[in-house]
């Protein structure tokens, strides 16, 4: 239970920060297609017998690379290309799985997270993915606001615009990894969005967004943890309700006295 | 030199759709070219053909003496306001800080020179009171402005406006021309708009754009000229903007 707890604070980092920018510059459906991607690179770790969150490190990367290969040398509209992305990875997970030998031990726990049961291992390794992903956003922080607030002025500025939203994808992709150990492939939208959505209902300013989303996000999985010990729920899905409740409750209570 | 951009025989198609139509254009340092017509006629196309956004399926762009690509850090580029998300967290000197990004290299932050320069570039279009400002409290002519001065801040020897009078009223309209004519003194500028109530007394040389472009190079517009001017597009441009455009100009 004390892991579960500084997981959540751990993946609360990387969501906080990472989910403000998925919502400002709008990436909420590629950030799905990456988590979703993701589930091929676990079906690949089950297949052979390596650990499926490396295999899911290594797809999400892959899908940003060939999301960035898309943009670049096709005409696909990003739109579609999520799709694409979306349907392959999960497909390969599927297959993956049906190839490996025997029974396929914690996937329910990949596909909607299994916090309670977190290693102490694997808080090092969300612990090092926050480390990379504050010190790129600290260093490219202006950057990442130019291209999200118009793309085509950074664009003649002379910026090299294709890059740096390589980099932010690639930061996507490390956020995914962080979350899938918390709320699983499915339910890792959520955990990017809901947070930073209700934080940019009270602030107008990046910054100020992105520390009262890892706020808001350390409340959500806090309680959604107390309340799936207590009501016996699964933990992933309770903290995704928590969040939706508490979204609409703030929407309601924005409407009324703003 | 005296040529900073020039357009050969440039076309942009988009499948069977063509845009721009054998496009020869031709501007001179510190002129002020105003280029009017109907909206869908190709104005803001032909503003990213000039910064290299676009690339024309056929045809040379050069802007002074290079590539639209290389020379783009030197154009201030003022696009259509409409085009913002206005709850998009930013404040005004985020806004315009962002005009020295291509200046300032990846790993700097921004230092005491970018915002010496941002407050001076504020100043001159008169927004530094509103500098904490979030983008979405400001009025349709304070936004421009601010973008106005985000480009300014790089220093630019090429301003290109994309109809900076839309949605903003009469006075506003006059004070935001001062203003351009004032910079025209060291920049050149090219403004693109569907609205030629005003433009016409400022620039000093109009073209009229519908997929082609008609040019007009004058350096004193006469009534004549303009009568010129605007007859020559009206059968072109005769979709709906150009009657209120006539209506107008017969009131003068």
């Amino acid at each position: 239970m004390r892991n579960a707890l500084i997981a959540g604070v751990l993946a609360s980092v990387a969501c906080g920060v990472v989910g403000a920018l998925v919502v400002v510059k709008r990436m909420v459906s590629i950030s799905g297609g990456i988590s979703h991607a993701a589930f091929g690179g676990i079906g690949l770790g089950y297949l052979l017998k390596f650990d499926p969150i490396f295999g899911a490190l290594i797809f999400t990367i892959a899908s940003v690379l060939s999301m960035g290969i898309l943009r670049e040398r096709t005409r696909l509209s990003e739109d579609s290309a999520i799709g694409i992305l979306w349907v392959t990875g999960m497909s390969l997970g599927v297959i993956f799985i049906g190839l490996s030998p025997g029974y396929a031990p914690d996937l329910f726990g990949y596909l909607f997270g299994s916090i309670l049961t977190v290693p102490i291992s694997d808080l090092m390794v969300i612990m090092a993915l926050d480390a990379v992903i504050l010190l790129v956003v600290f260093v490219l922080y202006e950057e990442f606001l130019a291209i999200s607030f118009d793309e085509e002025f950074a664009m003649a500025a002379g910026m090299a615009v294709g890059r740096i939203y390589l980099i932010l994808l690639s930061l996507v992709a490390l956020t995914v990894v962080v979350l899938i150990r918390i709320v699983g492939v499915i339910l890792v939208i959520a955990m990017l969005t809901i947070p930073a959505t209700i934080a940019w209902q009270f602030s107008h300013k990046l910054k100020q967004i992105m520390i009262i989303s890892f706020l808001i996000s350390v409340l959500f999985t806090t309680e959604g943890l107390w309340l799936s010990y207590v009501l016996n729920l699964a933990s992933g899905a309770t903290i995704v309700l928590v969040s939706v409740a508490t979204f609409l409750l703030s929407s309601i209570l924005k409407k009324l006295y703003a | 030199m005296s040529e900073v951009i020039r357009l050969d025989d440039v076309w942009v198609k988009y499948g069977d759709l063509t845009v721009l139509e054998e496009i020869n254009l031709s501007v001179e340092n510190l002129d002020f070219l105003g280029i009017i017509g109907p909206n869908g006629g190709g104005k803001t196309t032909l503003l990213k053909v000039i910064l290299g956004l676009i690339k024309p399926s056929q045809g040379k762009v050069t802007v002074l003496g290079d590539s639209p690509e290389k020379s783009r850090k030197f154009i201030g580029y003022v696009p259509q306001i409409s085009q913002f998300d206005r709850e998009f967290p930013v404040t005004v000197l985020d806004v315009v800080l962002m005009g020295r990004l291509g200046r300032k290299g990846l790993l700097r932050k921004y230092g005491e020179e970018d915002r010496r320069i941002a407050y001076e570039a504020l100043e001159s279009v008169e927004m530094l009171e509103l500098k904490d400002k979030q983008i979405g409290k400001l009025s349709g002519g304070q936004l421009q402005r601010v973008l106005l001065a985000r480009a300014l801040v790089a220093d630019p020897k090429i301003l290109l406006l994309d109809e900076p009078t839309a949605s903003i009223d009469e006075p506003t309209k006059t004070e935001l021309y001062e203003l351009l004519k004032n910079l025209n003194q060291k920049i050149t500028i090219v403004l693109v708009s569907h609205d030629i109530g005003v433009i016409s007394s400022y620039v000093d040389k109009i073209a009229c754009l519908n997929r082609r472009l008609f040019y007009h190079g004058s350096k004193e517009i006469e009534e004549e000229t303009i009568e010129k001017v605007y007859q020559c597009p009206i059968d072109l441009i005769a979709h709906g903007v150009p009657h209120r455009v006539l209506r107008k100009h017969e009131k003068k």
